[in-house]
Formats: C-alpha cells, structure tokens, sequence
C-alpha cells in the first residue's frame, strides 16, 4: 500500500506555545484515518499546516511521496523553538494554500466555511475554476463557452449524486446544518482531490444524521477512490468508520492503532477521562 | 413574467433611451442642463461600477478612485489639446519639448488616425493606470479592509500631489491644471452626445461580463470567505491583482471621459471628495448590485444638481420668505435624504441583487397590495 500522507517530525510553535509538537504520522492509500484527541490538542492545527495556511516551524510533510511542505526554525523562531530535530530539514519549501488544494488535497472546516450568499450550485461550481484553462479576458468574452459549459455539467452531475440537485438554487446560507455539512464536502470533491480531509464532518449532528454522514464518506470514498483523514469527536462514528486511528493529546501522538487497540489502550483512557484517582 | 415580455420591456427602454439622445442633440441649447447632467452620470456610473467590483463583488474594500480617474483624465487631456492651443494652456513655464514634438507627430497623421486618437489616448491613460495598480497591488493588497483603504487612499493623494507639483508643471501644468481639452469626438458617425454612453454602455458591459464569467464568481468566493477561497485552489493575491488592475483600468477610463466633459482639469478635482462621492453611488445603490450602482449614478447625480436645485432659490409664499431656503440649504436636504435611504434600504438600494423585470413587476404588486409595507425595493 502506497503512502498518500505523510508528516515527519511536523512542529508548529506560535511565540511561545507549541501547538503541534514533533507530529509523525502517514495515511495510505484507500485508508480512513481518524485524528482525535481532547479539545486543543492541535487536531485543527495539523490540518492547517498540511493544507498550507500555516508554515510548520519545523518539518516536513510529503504527498504521494512528494515533498510539498518543508521548513526549519528561522528568524526569531531560532531563539525560541522548543521542538525537536531542528537540524533534520534543511531544504524550505512553502506553498499557498490555492497551490495544495491543486495538489489534490481538498479540506472541509470545523466551523462551516461556505460562500453564505451564494447559491449551491455557485459554492459547487468555483471549486471548478481552479481547472479552468481560459484566461480572464476569454472568459470575459466568453471564448471559454465550451469549458463553462462541462464546468456546469460535472457540477451538476455532482450535485446529482450526492442528493443536492433540488436544493441546487438556494442560497447556501439558508441550508440547513446537516446540509450546509454535506455541501461543504460536495464542494471539496469538486476540486477531484485524492486526499480528503474533513475536519469535525459530524459536529452538531443527532445520531440519525451521524448514521448518514457515515454511510456518505463511504460511498463518496469508494466512488472517487480517495483517501480520508478526518479529525472527529463521535466516538461511534470513528470507531466504525476507520481503518487506523491517531491520537493527539498537547500536540504529540500519544496512541495510534485500529478502534480496538485505541479503546483498550491506557493512555488513550487518561486523556480523555482523566487519571483515577486510586484510594 | 414571460420571457418574450421581458425581451420587449429591455428592447423598449433601449430605443426610448435611443430616442432621448436624438431628442437632446436635437434641442441642445434648451436641454443643456439635462444633456450634462446626464452625462456626468454615466462617466460616474462606469466608475461606480468599477469600484463596485471592487469592493462589492470583490471585498476589497478600496478608496484609490480618485488617484486612478486623475491619471486617466491627465493623460486624456495632455494627449487631446491640440497644438494650437498649448502656448495659451502651458503659459507658465511652457510645455516640455518632447512632449509638444509627440503631439505635432500626432497631428501630421493620417485623418482616420487622428479621428481615434481621443480614443486611443484614453486608453493609454486607462493602460497607464493599470500599469500603476499591477504595481502598487503587490504590496497593498496583502492587507486588509481598513488597511487597504487607508493605503489606497494614500496612494490616490501622492498622485494628486505628484501632479501638482512644480515638478511636473512642463507636463501637467503643475497647479494652474490643464483646460481648452477638447469635448467628446464622434463615434460611428453619431452627434458626439453619444460618445459618453457609448463608451460607458461598453464598459459597464464588458465589467458586467466579467463578473458573470467563472472569474467573476471566484471575485465572490473570495469576498465571501478567503480562507475557503483558498482552499478552492483560488489564488488569492493573482485574483484580488485581476480584480484591482481592472478596476484601475475602467475607472481611469472613466476618468479620460470626466476630462473631455468638464473641458478643463486641475489636481483639486481629483481629491478625496471625489473618491467620496463615487462611494457614496456604490453604497446608496447596493454593494454587490450592478444595476444598483448605474442606478444610483443618476439618482445621486441628478438630484444633486437638478432636482434639489429649488432649495437654493429664495422662495415667497404669500409674501412670506420660507427661511432657510438659500445657497447650500440643497445639501442640507440631499443629505437628509442620504440618511433616509440609508435607514430605510440598509443594503443600498438594490441589495446585492440585480435589477429585473420579474422584480420590478413584484415591487408593483407589492405596493399595489400593502402600501405601507412596501420597503422591499424593486429587488429581481
């Protein structure tokens, strides 16, 4: 099984806290993996450090076996890091966000971060346009009619096939929340990523809608071939869903494993419940 | 609404607007006033929908208007006057000699070549402009709302500064401003009325284009939500440097229109006021609505020139002079009415919809119906 994701060593520090601590871990192809851990851990973080929109302080982060994120404390950070394997990653590389995206790398977010004021079938149909070939001036003057026009199909085809086609005129915005969920994720397919990251894709959910969001990253993992890493705090939902688990506790890897291992493990039961307190 | 009724309703307004201009180029003595007016509203409305894309469509929100219509207007000009009357419009320190060579060369062109030239020098002005926002955006855009206003803002008074500046009085003719700067040219044979609507009909479609094409919708993804843009594969920075050079460019267009209708330019009417004003259009018509800033160019235009004029006139009634009625009792009102509009239509005029028939036909029925409750706007 070929590696998709992989993080070395991956430290993110702001000032004088260190969000992410010397985080190592991989995802392999065809896999869903789950990052949990308490509440500020660095589950987020992580993410936005393998998305682009922050620069590791230290680390170094490949894509099916491509380096695409590298970097070594600079500048004042030199002063202040208090991470490890300094040394180890010489090379820097930096890339936007936009250009890890193009990567295949698609995200949704924790607090539901859809264009409010547009219609679904508009928040499906810009995802497109990064893979658009027309310059402005020819999509201006409308020399790009043939690309415009399968852009708007494979949107609605999309639309489609995950359910959303009645709701394709609403104001995105006015979706309910469950919805507004199953719109994010339709729009980071629409980029045709490999990796698809979902950060808390079941926050605010009842069950029933739990049960559903399961059932759909399944098929939509299995339709689109695509590799999931997903941060999530419905023990139900990653427990069924994953192939292997992280657990991430004051930015450091404190358990990995399959559901069981990680139910079973100690550590994993400190974390979340606290030490007991033997009489 | 059918769609064959509509096509009828947009064709109609088309040939009465048509229909106007003959009617004013006809009677050009009586209707002065009106033909100006009008005018200056388009010139207006072209860059209120540049700023609209701006920092409607595109959430930056900038106030760099002024600085880019005052490099459109000066190179507008500068090119425009004709030989002949440079000794009397440069009669401080005289005009720099190449200058006056590039424009003896212009004129001992052939004739269809100068027929385009006002044209061409608009252009140049509008290019020039972009050249200058490609290069400011590198650094400016990074910021953000308030910062990027402020640093626009700076940039528009350096400019205006730069152009009156002794330095420059060979060329812009420093403080004294250029005048004798010939009116509209003719366009496809029409009475050079036209040319103002012309061109800015052309422009505002070419805009309305844009933000309907695939770029236009990544412009509103990142006003929407940056952060999401991004993670969209939407390059921040070369989009928001798309949206900003192009902007420049239509304003600075806008700004060659405003030379040849006012005849006559100094760096004193491209001040902050300027900017100002053409804000004031964007937001009384709606941020994000096409069709509401047009709109709102002619409203605010006209009824700060024309329709308000009475209040600065003394009035007797019966004998009785009603008080407060003098010069400048009419901006009291206008701004009255501004606050009005503002607390009544929050989101400007328009919202951030556009104008449509369907929309008006509901205004209609809805004021029909409840005449009280009818604020809505005729929203499409």
């Amino acid at each position: 099984m070929s590696e998709v994701l992989r993080l070395e060593n991956v430290t993110m520090q702001f000032g004088g806290v260190v969000a992410v601590n010397d985080l190592s871990l991989h995802v392999n192809q065809g896999e869903i993996v789950a990052l949990i851990g308490p509440n500020g851990a660095g589950k987020t973080t992580a993410f936005n450090v393998i998305t682009g929109v922050y620069t590791p302080t230290n680390g170094a982060i490949y894509f099916n076996g491509d380096l695409i994120v590298s970097n070594h404390p600079q500048g004042n950070m030199k002063k202040l890091y208090q991470g490890e394997n300094r040394d180890k990653f010489p090379t820097v590389k930096v890339q936007t966000p936009d250009a890890i995206t193009r990567l295949g790398v698609a995200r949704t977010f924790q607090n539901i971060r859809l264009f409010k004021d547009l219609t679904v079938f508009e928040n499906v149909l810009i995802a497109k346009h990064m893979r658009a070939k027309a310059g402005i001036f020819s999509a201006t003057l409308r020399l790009n009619a043939k690309e415009e026009q399968a852009m708007r199909k494979e949107t609605q085809n999309l639309l489609e096939i995950l359910g959303l086609q009645d709701l394709s005129q609403e104001i995105s915005g006015s979706l309910p929340y469950g919805q507004q969920r199953r719109l994010e994720i339709a729009r980071a397919l629409a980029t045709n990523p490999s990796l698809l990251l979902l950060d808390e894709p079941a926050a605010g959910m009842n069950p029933q809608e739990t049960d559903e969001l399961t059932a759909f990253i399944r098929q939509i993992k299995d339709d689109y071939h695509l590799t999931v890493f997903m941060i999530e705090h419905h023990m139900d939902l990653v427990m069924e869903i994953s192939d292997r688990i992280y657990v991430l506790d004051f930015g450091q890897t404190i358990a990995e494993g399959d559901p069981e291992e990680i139910q079973n493990n100690p550590r994993v039961i400190e974390a979340y419940l606290g030490v007991q307190e033997d009489a | 609404m059918k769609k064959s009724t509509k096509y009828v309703c947009s064709l109609a307004v088309a040939v009465i607007a048509v229909a106007l201009l003959f009617a004013l180029d006809a009677n050009k003595t009586g209707a002065g006033m009106l033909i100006s007016i009008l005018q200056k509203s388009a010139i207006l409305a072209v860059v209120a929908v540049s700023m609209n894309l701006l920092n409607g469509f595109t959430g930056l929100f900038s106030l760099g208007q002024a600085g880019f219509m005052s490099i459109g207007a000066y190179i507008t000009a500068i090119l425009t006057i004709p030989v002949k009357n440079l000794d009397g419009v440069y009669y401080m320190s005289g005009i720099a000699p190449w200058l006056r060579a590039l424009k003896e060369g212009m004129e001992a062109s052939p004739s269809w070549l100068q027929a385009i030239y006002p044209f061409l020098a608009m252009i140049v002005g509008a290019l020039v402009a972009a050249g200058f926002a490609a290069l400011i955006g590198i650094p400016v855009l990074r910021l953000k709302s308030d910062y990027l206003a402020i640093a626009t803002l700076g940039f528009s008074e350096i400019i205006r500064a730069i152009f009156s500046s002794p330095q420059m009085d060979q060329i812009t003719n420093g403080s004294y401003g250029l005048n004798k700067v010939p009116t509209f040219p003719s366009v496809f044979g029409l009475p050079s009325l036209f040319t103002p609507f012309i061109v800015a009909a052309v422009s505002i479609a070419l805009l309305v284009l844009l933000i309907n094409s695939t770029y236009g919708r990544a412009f509103k993804a990142i006003r929407e939500d940056e952060i999401a843009a991004e993670a969209m594969g939407i390059n921040l920075f070369r989009h928001k440097e798309w949206s900003f050079v192009i902007s420049s460019f239509f304003t600075a267009i806008a700004g060659g229109l405003l030379a040849m209708f006012m005849r006559s330019i100094e760096a004193k009417t491209f001040s902050i006021t300027l900017t100002y004003d053409i804000l004031l259009i964007v937001v009384i018509g709606g941020l994000g609505s096409v069709t509401g800033s047009v709109l709102s160019a002619f409203i605010v235009t006209a009824s700060k020139e024309w329709w308000l004029r009475f209040f600065d006139q003394p009035l007797i009634i019966g004998g009785w002079q009603v008080p407060l009625f003098r010069t400048g009792f009419r901006m009291v009102i206008f701004s009255l009415l501004l606050m009005i509009v503002v607390l009544f239509y929050r989101q400007g005029l328009m919202g951030n919809k556009e104008f449509t028939w369907d929309g008006l036909a509901r205004f209609f029925r809805k004021l029909g119906k409840k005449p009280a409750q009818a604020k809505g706007g005729a929203e499409g």
